[in-house]
């Protein structure tokens, strides 16, 4: 009996540990790590673990917005564009007002993401557009207004001023900015979902759209507000990417869409609406900024490196199901 | 002031350019349990829903405490305090038992984050007051019809409101916890509340209801106090003609062996479940709700196949892994629960009908329209399917209406052994009689027929063998001549142990 203790602990921990989502994206974080630093050993330093940290966190803060549309069964294609379009604004605004203050800057970048957004949700909450259509238009929508109110000119960085960069660019005790505003906005996000009743009834209303009906909660609303929400995470992601990349132009974030989906997806969310948590996405933006990571570290050609990441993300998202599904097998029996 | 807390004057609705309540006027009482009665299709729950606001009258009035009110949506409703069970299960499967009961307004701390402690302490204290016991963080996906039924009826009366109005919510209970139902239903009527209760069983009206409203096709057609009133009469009420014979079973010689299942087990679920069905013959299932016999079902029918024991159709041995090998095998199973596994509710009913023989329609991958049409329209009419047209959705057909063309569907396929889980759920009385003489003769053709069923008089009134299995065992097998209501229920209550031993 004493021999046998250990090892039913053991499974017991392992068990508890299956029970959650995000279980299988953690092994697979684990084994990708562990094959990129038998090819390349930079991987496992603080250094680069910092990077993949910078990189993703633009990717964080619009990917948690997103999840809250696709929890209610729901996507926002027009992110990118919106991230562009206040990128271009934001950085003209301070080109002619080098003095502006810095949190101004922040709380405009949110406002005109906040409109876009609400554009976004009265076509889809009122207008009952599905979603894919009405954010498909949006999104070339904004992209052309960029070119419309840029003329085509883009600003170089050294039309921004140093206070700008170091929006970004500079520390708090050591840690980035950047890093330090997808932290808040994480766990924003995470009361929001879990502790206000708002926050729950996103997930009814993407969980049984007539039962959440049913109880009272008022449907259009909600949909209005993750897609408000939502513009303004974009709007914020756009003044954040002008900032670290010193410069606006016309094809700032374009495609950058398709990533924010992919972190939610690949973090659980469900497709179908009422299934995901910040956790989750958490560590699917991770597992995203790890796979662009080592592509570049194991020097692929460029020519490859699309294609390697789009087949990274594919094994990853399969063995996921996979392991889930051998999970849940395990625990009927 | 009235005598009522509710009242409607000439509510008419319409669907599309079809109206559906004719100028329906209503009376609710403060301190009764006022049922509503009336075929499928009649209108119930479309009225009910024009109560909740969840629709929009065409026309009429409605008041409450003598003020007129119009909801535009369920909140405002809610908030004048009326609440609803509704007869579609509407539970939201992703999120867990508890916070399912205060969907929409879950406990806040005074800073106005959910307050989680509470909300678990008092989905608890609601659920154990109503007899029932859940694992609180179970998601409502995992819970069976019953227990889907249980969570929808904490969560309306953890409302505390004035009105409280009931569609169907005994469909899946057991014996007990429809007791206990009524239990709490007297109790909330003694102290004033004002309840509307919708079932097609006549016998529950007799017990709770103290006055009966009857609805027939969309018109009212009267009122009556229930002491005043018999079964007979109400029966004649509702479908304007008396029904006489409810159990029309022939007497069928019984065939060679059909199906026979050995020492079925399906692990942790039922174990060890021996029986024989000849051609011709209904074999009736009897038990709790929860007996595991929905379970043995649809192991037989390949959905998730058993553990261990054999399948025999028609003496030859069989290992079914998937339904449509089942089907294939001529097996077919028409599940107990209509919303999640019998319908497509985005397609019209022709489409449902058809769904399981596409392939005879189908010409070189091509649909045959014409063939089935005609096909499904004869099947929908044998079944008294009541709607709009057979091209109506299959979601926007009244609950027991849904119910028939699951069976319609599943009859189309011609099969020679037909498995039914509790084929009369919320089918009106008069359809009732006609699913039975429907069964009786299919029967009689030498289908062999596997029925499931929680309605003691059904069972023993249809059936020429009774199964009695209990907590995932069988506990009894009785012939037509020894059964009785009694031994079914002890059979159905009782240990194995205790059964063998008597
Ligand atoms: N959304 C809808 N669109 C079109 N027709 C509808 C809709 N909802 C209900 N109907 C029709 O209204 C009529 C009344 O339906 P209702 O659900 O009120 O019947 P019911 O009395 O509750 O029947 P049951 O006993 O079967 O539950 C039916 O003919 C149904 O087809
Ligand atoms: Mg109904």
């Amino acid at each position: 009996m004493t021999v046998k203790t250990p090892t039913a602990s053991r499974s017991n921990l392992l068990l508890t540990l299956t029970r959650y989502r995000e279980f299988g994206i953690i092994l697979i974080i684990i084994i990708l790590a562990v094959i990129v630093t038998l090819r390349a050993p930079v991987f496992l330093t603080l250094g680069n673990f910092r990077d993949i940290l910078l990189d993703i966190s633009i990717l964080v803060i619009v990917a948690l917005a997103q999840t809250m549309v696709i929890l209610t069964h729901g996507i926002d294609l027009s992110v990118g564009s919106v991230i562009g379009l206040v990128a271009m604004m934001v950085a003209f605004t301070i080109k002619a007002n080098p003095t502006i203050p810095l949190v101004v800057v922040v709380l405009l970048g949110m406002a005109l993401g906040a409109i876009l957004g609400s554009f976004n949700g009265l076509i889809i909450a009122i207008g009952k557009v599905p979603p894919i259509i009405a954010t498909l238009g949006t999104l070339s929508i904004y992209r052309g207004m960029i070119f419309l109110y840029s003329k085509g000119y883009w600003i170089p960085p050294f039309q921004l001023p140093d206070t700008f960069k170091l929006l970004s660019k500079g520390t708090f005790l050591g840690i980035p900015h950047i890093i330090i505003f997808a932290i808040v906005v994480a766990i924003l996000v995470y009361y929001f979902l879990n502790y206000t009743r708002t926050g729950r009834d996103i997930y009814a209303v993407g969980s049984n759209p007539d039962a959440a009906q049913y109880v009272g909660i008022r449907k259009q609303r909600i949909i209005f507000l993750v897609y408000v929400l939502t513009g303004i995470a974009a709007g914020l992601a756009g003044v954040l990417w002008a900032s670290r990349f010193e410069s606006s132009q016309t094809n700032t974030a374009l495609g950058f869409e398709l990533q924010t989906v992919a972190a939610s997806i690949v973090g659980g969310v469900s497709i179908s609406g009422g299934v995901g948590t910040v956790p989750g996405v958490l560590l699917g933006a991770l597992l995203l900024g790890m796979i662009n990571n080592s592509v570049t570290l194991v020097r692929i050609s460029p020519f490859w490196e699309q294609a390697a990441q789009g087949l990274l993300i594919l094994i990853a998202v399969v063995s996921d199901i996979l392991i889930m599904r051998r999970v849940q097998r395990n625990k009927s029996k | 002031m009235s005598e009522y807390v509710l009242e409607l004057k000439n509510i008419a609705k319409r669907f599309g350019g079809v109206e559906v309540l004719h100028g329906v006027s209503f009376g609710l009482r403060p301190g009764e349990v006022h049922a509503l009665l009336g075929e499928n299709g009649a209108g119930k729950s479309t009225l009910i829903k024009v109560i909740t606001g969840i629709h929009q009258p065409d026309g009429g009035e409605i008041f409450l405490n003598d003020k007129q009110v119009h909801f535009d949506d369920p909140l405002q409703a809610r908030l004048a305090g009326i609440a609803a069970i509704y007869q579609e299960l509407s539970l939201c499967p992703d999120l867990n038992v508890a916070e399912n009961i205060f969907l929409g307004r879950q406990p806040t701390t005074v800073g106005g984050s959910i307050n989680w402690r509470k909300l678990y302490s008092e989905a608890d204290r609601l659920l154990t007051s109503l007899g029932v016991h859940l694992d609180l963080k179970a998601k409502a996906r995992s819970l069976s019809i019953a227990q889907m039924q249980s969570v929808e009826i904490a969560r309306a009366f953890s409302l505390n409101a004035r009105i409280l109005i009931m569609d169907e919510p005994t469909s899946s209970l057991t014996l007990k916890e429809v007791a206990e139902l009524f239990g709490l239903v007297r109790r909330l009527r003694d102290e004033g509340t004002a309840i509307i209760f919708i079932s097609h069983r006549l016998e529950e009206l007799f017990e709770v209801a103290d006055r009966v409203t009857v609805l027939r096709d969309g018109s009212y057609v009267d009122t009556r106090l229930v002491k005043d009133v018999t079964r007979d009469d109400l029966v004649r009420l509702m479908v304007g003609r008396t029904i006489s014979n409810l159990f029309p079973k022939q007497d069928v010689k019984p065939g060679e062996i059909a199906l026979k299942v050995e020492h079925l087990s399906l692990a942790g679920i039922f174990e060890d479940i021996n029986f024989e069905l000849h051609k011709g013959e209904i074999l009736g299932m009897a038990g709790l709700v929860g007996a595991g016999r929905t379970d043995v079902a649809r192991a037989i029918f390949g959905v998730v196949p058993p553990t261990s024991g054999t399948i025999q159709i028609e003496g030859r041995q069989v290992e079914i892994k998937s339904p449509q090998q089942a089907i294939s095998l001529g097996l077919a199973y028409v599940p107990e629960d209509r919303q999640l596994h019998g319908l497509i509710p985005a397609m019209n009913i022709t489409s449902n009908i058809s769904l399981p023989i596409l392939k005879e329609y189908a010409r070189r991958g091509w649909l045959q329209d014409k063939a089935e049409r005609s096909a499904a329209f004869s099947a929908a009419r044998q079944m008294e399917v009541r709607a709009n047209s057979i091209w109506q959705l299959a979601r926007t057909l009244s609950g027991g209406n849904q119910q028939k063309v699951v069976l319609a569907k599943w009859l189309s396929t011609k099969p020679r052994i037909l498995i039914l889980d509790e084929p009369t759920r919320g089918i009106d009385v008069g359809t009732k009689a006609a699913v039975h003489a429907l069964m009786s003769n299919l029967a009689a053709e030498g289908i062999a027929i596997l029925m499931i069923s929680s309605e003691l008089p059904e069972v023993l009134g249809m059936s020429d063998r009774i199964l009695v299995m209990h907590e995932g065992q069988m506990t009894a097998l009785f012939s037509r001549a020894e059964a009785t209501q009694e031994k079914i229920i002890s059979a159905a209550t009782q240990t194995i142990k205790t059964v063998r031993a008597l």
